[in-house]
């Protein structure tokens, strides 16, 4: 491929130049229509102005959805670090069929389509009486986002040198300390990129907060929902934007945190 | 784990369980268990439905039962709860043939009492066949639906056909980029690999409203083609088929630049330098050696993209019009708004079938690492 001539390769390069753009340019464009003093949602903008900030921070259903999306995702969040590293902890100790079939059906919420799984939830929780409930909601995004702890724990696991605990062990601390002060710090990266990626599954998700919330569970992907559906307006466009800012803090958090457990395991092994 | 499969085992079980009738209508299958379709209906059977239904009413279990009749035989639903009515009633009627016939000469004919004893429980394979378009017929065979009400198989083959050309245009658009990113210098890749991973990380809801923007009628694309004179009205771009595909295009070829580029990079540039030194041109050399090596990896990552279009509701329900509703959509609308749980479920069955089979297929081709793109 490095013999490539000089023509070809400029247009080799212009191609992918047109592809990234197209990943980003939609994105970049939502941007300017949420300053627009106008209530179009068409370029050239009239004028500049915030009132549509103003409209969706002054209170109102955005800011109520924003909070029932920041507190289910923090249960969910919380509840699938802590069953996420659990069950991490069980399946690198464990080998066999067993754990196997275990790590398979642990897993399967990444490829299950997310359709079925709020279907099945919302069958499941309507007999307890948990649909159009905080609760139940918690509970239905902590299914989809228990694999994204169980992933990156297992491998940082993996990674351990298991002669650790056992020094640990010879050193003479418990096998409680031995976690708590050996397994526990060397884990730790890995379980926050896992509770980022695990806050960032139930944030994003509306599937299965269309099936299973009610009207007091309205997160903000479905209230943006049902804003797509009915009629697209600059507020929408300024919720949109306030996304893509905290997912682009988000993403710049997880890419420190593991280059940080890059550079961990690569100290490791030196 | 008690949250996943418990629900999905309990939900899958529901595409095959008949529970409706064999509860409200206890008599009448007892009444019908000698009979044969192509017999008369005997008049036990009339007396029994009438004794059936008037329970039935009182312990309100007819209205589900109801439901899933009408499911095979069109209309009995409110026939069967007007007979139940009437059958209540003070002057209590004749439990005979003409009683039911009166009402609605559906309620009279072997095909519902046929329907009535298929449905006795407490499996039947009626959801299935539904959800591929087959209906047994009065004799019990199995036959085609009647071209108008075949509608799941197209809704299946739609699926199947977008998410292959979703895929499709990923591998077009995602090999090169992959590809490019492999023979820049690192920090270059470090750069053009945050462009991928920024839209990766954006809420779905942002990028399809992006799209919903750009698209429109009075949208960016539409604005910089009229004013470059290509075209003279604005094109329709979304709400169709167009929309959906470009939508879910954006969304997906994340998916499958991220995995295409790490098997890329695991590929060692010697193969290639070696078919260079004994002679292949650059091109044969990356046709006959570089290749084969990636594909494994490639058809893994596409078979994954492929995986995910197919359970895909949110965009195609917010950007595409109505011929271009998914399967989702039709499991989720049978859910919430008819109440068809068993043909959600049997739909459900079929795209689980399909999702598992094709991610085995894929497990294989990566050599049975977990495809978890994170």
């Amino acid at each position: 491929m490095t013999a490539m001539h000089g023509g070809w390769r400029a247009i080799y390069w212009l191609y992918c130049a047109a592809v990234l753009a197209f990943l980003l340019v939609p994105i970049a464009a939502i941007v300017p229509l949420s300053f627009s003093s106008g209530s179009f949602l068409t370029y050239p903008l009239p004028g500049w102005s915030l009132r549509w900030y103003a409209e969706v921070l002054g209170g109102g259903r955005w800011l109520k959805a924003l909070g029932v999306s920041l507190t289910v995702g923090a249960c969910a969040t919380a509840l699938s670090v802590v069953l996420g590293t659990l069950a991490a902890l069980g399946l690198a100790r464990e080998r066999g069929a067993w754990a196997a079939v275990v790590k398979a059906v642990i897993l399967a919420p990444m490829i299950v389509p997310v359709i079925l799984i709020a279907v099945a939830a919302y069958f499941f929780l309507a007999p307890l009486a948990l649909t159009a409930t905080t609760t139940g909601l918690v509970l239905a995004h902590t299914v989809i986002a228990v694999p994204f702890v169980v992933v990156p724990v297992l491998t940082a696991l993996e990674m351990l040198d298991p002669n650790l605990a056992r020094a640990a062990a010879a050193c003479g601390a418990t096998p409680a300390n031995a976690f708590f002060h050996v397994t526990l710090p060397a884990i730790m990266p890995a379980m926050g990129s896992g509770a980022l990626f695990a806050f960032a599954a139930s944030f994003d998700d509306v599937v299965i907060a269309l099936l299973v919330a009610g009207p007091d569970q309205r997160t903000l992907p479905r209230e943006m929902f049902s804003g797509l559906r009915d009629s697209i307006t600059p507020a929408l466009t300024a919720v949109a934007t306030i996304l893509i800012v905290c997912s682009t803090a988000m993403f710049l958090l997880v890419q420190s945190l593991q280059r940080r457990a890059r550079r961990a395991a690569a100290a490791r092994t030196l | 784990m008690v949250f996943f499969v418990a629900p999905l085992a309990w939900l899958l079980s529901l595409a095959v369980r008949e529970v409706e009738v064999p509860r409200a209508l206890p008599r009448t299958l007892v009444a019908l268990q000698t009979w044969q379709p192509t017999q008369p209906v005997p008049d036990a059977a009339y007396a029994a439905l009438t004794q059936d239904l008037v329970d039935a009413r009182a312990a309100s279990t007819l209205a589900d039962a109801a439901r899933r009749l009408n499911y095979e035989v069109n209309g009995v639903r409110s026939t069967l709860m007007r007979a139940a009515r009437e059958a209540s009633g003070p002057d209590a009627p004749r439990a005979d043939a003409a009683f039911f016939a009166a009402i609605d000469p559906a309620l009279a004919s072997p095909a519902f009492f046929a329907a009535v004893q298929r449905a006795r429980g407490p499996v039947s394979p009626y959801y299935l066949l539904a959800a591929l378009d087959f209906v047994r017929t009065p004799d019990g065979a199995i036959a085609r639906a009647p071209p108008a009400q075949r509608i799941y198989i197209d809704v299946l083959l739609r699926t199947l056909g977008i998410s292959a050309t979703v895929t499709l245009l990923c591998l077009l658009m995602g090999f090169p980029v992959a590809l490019l990113l492999t023979q820049v210098r690192e920090r270059v890749a470090d750069a053009l690999m945050i462009l991928v991973l920024l839209p990766f990380w954006t809420s779905l809801l942002v990028r399809t409203a992006a799209w919903v923007v750009v698209l429109q009628r009075e949208g960016m694309v539409n604005g910089l083609l009229l004013k470059l004179g290509v075209i003279a009205e604005p094109l329709t771009l979304i709400y169709n088929r167009v929309g959906v595909l470009v939508a879910m295009t954006h969304v997906l070829l994340p998916f499958m630049i991220l995995p295409t580029y790490s098997v890329l990079k695991g590929i060692d540039p010697h193969y290639v330098r070696a078919a260079g030194s004994l002679g292949a041109p650059p091109l044969t050399a990356f046709v006959r050696v570089y290749l084969p090596i990636a594909a494994p990896g490639i058809a893994a990552g596409s078979l994954m993209v492929f995986i995910l279009a197919l359970g895909y509701y949110i965009t195609p329900a917010l950007v595409g019009g109505g011929a271009d509703q998914m399967l989702s959509y039709f499991v989720a609308t049978y859910t919430t708004d008819t109440g068809n749980w068993g043909l959600a479920a049997a739909l459900g069955l079929l795209m689980l079938l399909a999702t598992l089979a094709l991610y085995a297929v894929a497990h294989r081709l990566s050599g049975g690492r977990t495809l978890a793109v994170g």
